[in-house]
């Protein structure tokens, strides 16, 4: 091969192996790495999969410099090298794409760019310098990017296209890609994809942090799984199957289709009518937002994140001013009452920020059980707590909803992510509501825990519960709900028949486009 | 007569609108580049009369007002530096160890003067430039005009000075670029290589400088003596413009004029005995300062990290 065709469209060297070798990283209590190898290559997609608390994030941080590992090594091209700070690791030509993007919003693209490298003007910045190179790169590969733009005018696929320049303007030659689909659209995601595998095969080497099968077929060459800070095994993605990989990934069977039984609906429990409602900037946040959830029947709600999901969800719980329109419970309005009013018409909420709204994190896991009930007999009498109702009551839902916890005494900010998730389900569901909002119920959970609260959702909808599903997987939505509304710009785009709507549908709603539009073309 | 009389007093009350606005100008710009880099500091107020005693003290015994006010930002560099110890790296919330910083800088600057000097004492410090262009001809003798601009101490020309000089250090500089990154975003500034800390240390250190002289240009400056608590709220002032001029040093300046405007109108009241109670009079500037800090539309303007310690790898 002559030397030309060692170089990136970017100019720069590529980077023809990387390997990582016995990395162990403790932290206290934790050993997130225990001896995990890992290998890329010049031109491959490699996947790197597991559960939360694998150890993935912990592994790329170590490649990027973020953290020191006790042990192991790193190999470039087959030399030792030794990464310190994500100087060290830019300098070397890794690059690492953030799943929270690592911008400054409020400045433009360049700066963004620009930010931290020398000027070729001295401590003057070179903006225009800066900005003619973004143009040469976004050119060599396709990428539309604005260097002139503010940051925080740009919508999320653009943002994302600015943290790929501004990683190959430090000459990345290999690029750490953590979770970035978390946010797009799936037309966004299919676009990303065609820049990726273009990347691959200029000879660019890419590290994909996922936990979405379905992507991992669609763009990786390799796969390697983590589970519980171990390396479980590296495998070529033609070679298994998703069964297989989610295997591996959670250590025993898992369950990966829903199996929704048809239902005939009953009454009509949430209804809402032409609900609109304004944010603290006077805003409008939704518009004319009309639906109706049954007795028997999950109604999704499809959306990319900020399109008026949370105040969709905090309006029928009392949390969010409704301008106009009314929220019926049962037939009976109860627009605009306290949450706990609406807890007592039998709503029941588990909202979106588990941590910050679902329960209370130096709190334990029994006091996290009686959040709302706390003054109803039997947890109380009269002033007191009735502290043996509380902790029987405690007992029967770690017991009959699978808590996973030392004691009901622990605290609950020392439960993983999916166990608190199961025991805000337990609680919510123990009061027997009428109506269940489940806003992003199983966002940062396991599999394993996402398999149960997906088994719960559907126990409870055959009993005949109303369940109001909201979340940001589309795969979700689409397995569990039987309608699902669209969100976009806080206005319905349309409501669809699960069964019969495909993804790349939904995906041009939640984009923008209504419903007759989608199903004319 | 009244028609003279009125003219003599719009002049003065514009002409020591600009001279006060000197101490407000250099502690507020101070100010701006520390909480562009999310460090909100308190502590402007106790660097202030640290500035002031030391920028007086070191006048009155070598006689040089520029050693005077090399004198004072040093000790605010020194005081800078104790706030980013305190708030950048042991990350101690920036309100309350700011107060305790004014605290100290008030508690030592008049035990100072207690001990060093004992008593009142004037010095001799910059005196105000004619901008005589020939023996006879001085720029400070136009008039109307002359008497605005030209009649000033160099202090309050470097005060104004200050403002494109900070305003382009920000905006186009890769150190400026720096410091509103850290204070915007940190997380994203510590991914690419810059040392969030160092920054915060650097425009903490810059901003007490300018604090210390703001503190000189009071006492060799403008009244020419150095007395305990002088400031009077001046560095909290200069806080609050901070947050009134939405973080530009052109809106900092246009408050810090606004502000010694009706400051210099308040004292006019008291001399010409008008028929408003004094106290009423000396309210004005802080109650413009409430007025102006309840106006919610600037808080889109704060710098998102303001007061947020950074630390890695919290997610």
């Amino acid at each position: 091969m002559s030397e030309k065709n060692n170089l990136l469209p970017s100019g720069l060297p590529r980077i023809e192996s990387l390997e990582m070798r016995g990395i162990v990283k403790k932290f206290p209590g934790v050993l997130a790495n225990d001896h995990v190898d890992f290998d890329v290559q010049a031109g491959e997609i490699h996947a790197l999969l597991g559960e939360n608390g694998a150890g993935k994030s912990t592994l790329m941080k170590i490649l990027y410099g973020l953290y020191q590992p006790e042990e192991g090594e790193i190999l470039l091209n087959g030399e030792r090298i030794e990464i310190h700070s994500p100087t060290d690791s830019i300098n070397h030509g890794i690059g690492m794409i953030h799943q929270h993007f690592m911008l400054v919003d409020n400045v433009t693209v360049a700066e963004n760019v620009a930010l931290g490298l020398k000027s070729s003007k001295g401590m003057r910045l070179d903006l225009d310098v800066v900005s003619a190179r973004i143009r040469e790169l976004a050119d060599k590969y396709h990428l539309q990017v604005n260097p002139n733009a503010i940051i925080s005018k740009l919508a999320v696929g653009e943002r994302q296209r600015v943290e790929i320049v501004k990683a190959l303007y430090r000459g990345a030659a290999l690029l750490v890609l953590d979770e970035p689909t978390a946010v797009l659209t799936p037309q966004e995601v299919d676009d990303l994809f065609v820049i990726f595998k273009q990347m691959a095969a200029d000879g660019h080497a890419l590290i994909f942090i996922s936990h979405k099968l379905n992507e991992i077929f669609a763009l990786t060459h390799r796969v390697t799984v983590l589970r519980d800070g171990k390396l479980i095994g590296t495998v070529n993605t033609s070679d298994v199957t998703k069964a297989d990989l989610a295997n591996m990934m959670v250590g025993r069977e898992v369950l990966l289709t829903r199996d929704r039984q048809p239902r005939e609906t009953g009454e009509a429990r949430l209804v809402l009518e032409n609900v609109n409602a304004f944010n603290d900037d006077g805003q409008s946040v939704l518009k004319n937002i009309s639906f109706e959830v049954r007795s028997g029947e999950i109604v999704g709600v499809a959306g990319v994140s900020g399109n008026g999901q949370r105040p969709l969800a905090e309006a029928i719980a009392g949390l969010q001013k409704v301008e106009n329109g009314r929220v019926l419970m049962a037939g009976s309005d109860v627009t605009n009452f306290t949450p706990a009013q609406m807890f007592d018409t039998g709503l029941s909420y588990i909202p979106e920020e588990r941590m910050h709204d679902g329960c209370i994190k130096n709190f334990s896991v029994a006091e996290n059980a009686i959040l709302q009930d706390y003054v109803r007999p039997p947890f109380s009498k009269g002033i007191f707590l009735n502290f043996k109702a509380i902790a029987s009551h405690a007992q029967e839902l770690i017991e009959s909803f699978n808590v996973k916890t030392p004691s009901q005494e622990t605290l609950i900010k020392n439960l993983s992510g999916g166990n608190i998730q199961k025991l805000i389900l337990a609680r919510e569901l123990a009061r027997e509501p009428h109506v269940l909002i489940a806003a992003q119920p199983t966002r940062g959970v396991d599999i394993g825990a996402t398999e149960y609260i997906h088994g719960q959702l559907l126990r409870q909808r055959a009993a005949g519960l109303a369940t109001l599903l909201i979340s940001e997987d589309l795969d979700e939505v689409k397995a569990m709900s039987d309608r699902i509304v669209v969100l976009y710009g806080g206005e319905i785009m349309g409501i669809v028949k699960s069964d019969e709507v495909t993804i790349a549908q939904l995906g041009l709603m939640m984009a923008g486009e209504r419903a007759d539009e989608v199903f004319a073309a | 007569m009244g028609e003279l009389t009125a003219m003599a007093i719009i002049i003065g009350i514009i002409h020591s609108g600009i001279r006060l606005a000197t101490p407000y100008l250099f502690a507020a710009l101070g100010e701006t580049i520390s909480q562009r880099s999310g460090v909100l500091n308190l502590g402007t107020e106790g660097i202030m009369l640290m500035g002031a005693f030391f920028g007086f003290y070191v006048t009155f015994v070598t006689g040089n007002p520029w050693l005077g006010v090399t004198a004072a930002a040093f000790i605010g560099v020194l005081m800078g530096l104790f706030m980013a110890v305190v708030s950048v790296t042991f990350q101690a919330e920036q309100g309350i160890s700011g107060i305790g910083l004014s605290l100290f800088g008030l508690g030592v600057s008049s035990m100072l003067f207690k001990t060093m000097l004992g008593t009142v004492e004037g010095v001799k410090g910059f005196s105000e430039l004619q901008f005589c262009i020939t023996g006879t001809f001085c720029l400070a003798n136009i008039p109307v005009i002359g008497d605005i601009f030209f009649n000033h101490s160099i202090l309050t020309y470097a005060a104004f000075l200050l403002v494109p000089i900070v305003t382009y250090v920000l905006n186009k500089t890769t150190w400026g670029l720096k410091v509103r990154a850290v204070g915007q975003n940190p997380e994203a500034a510590d991914s690419l290589g810059v040392s969030v800390n160092k920054m915060r240390y650097a425009a903490v250190m810059l901003g007490s400088a300018l604090a210390g002289i703001a503190g000189a240009s009071l006492s060799i400056s403008l009244l020419g003596i150095f007395q305990e608590n002088m400031t009077n709220g001046i560095g909290y002032i200069a806080v609050a413009l901070v947050y009134f001029g939405g973080w530009a040093p052109l809106g900092v300046m246009l408050g810090a004029l606004l502000f010694s405007s009706v400051n210099a109108l308040q004292l006019w009241v008291q001399v010409l005995s008008l028929p408003i109670p004094s106290d009423v009079a000396v309210m004005l500037p802080y109650l413009l300062t409430i007025v102006a800090l309840a106006i919610p539309f600037r808080r889109s303007l704060q710098p998102a990290a303001l007061t947020k310690p950074y630390e890695r790898g919290e997610n």
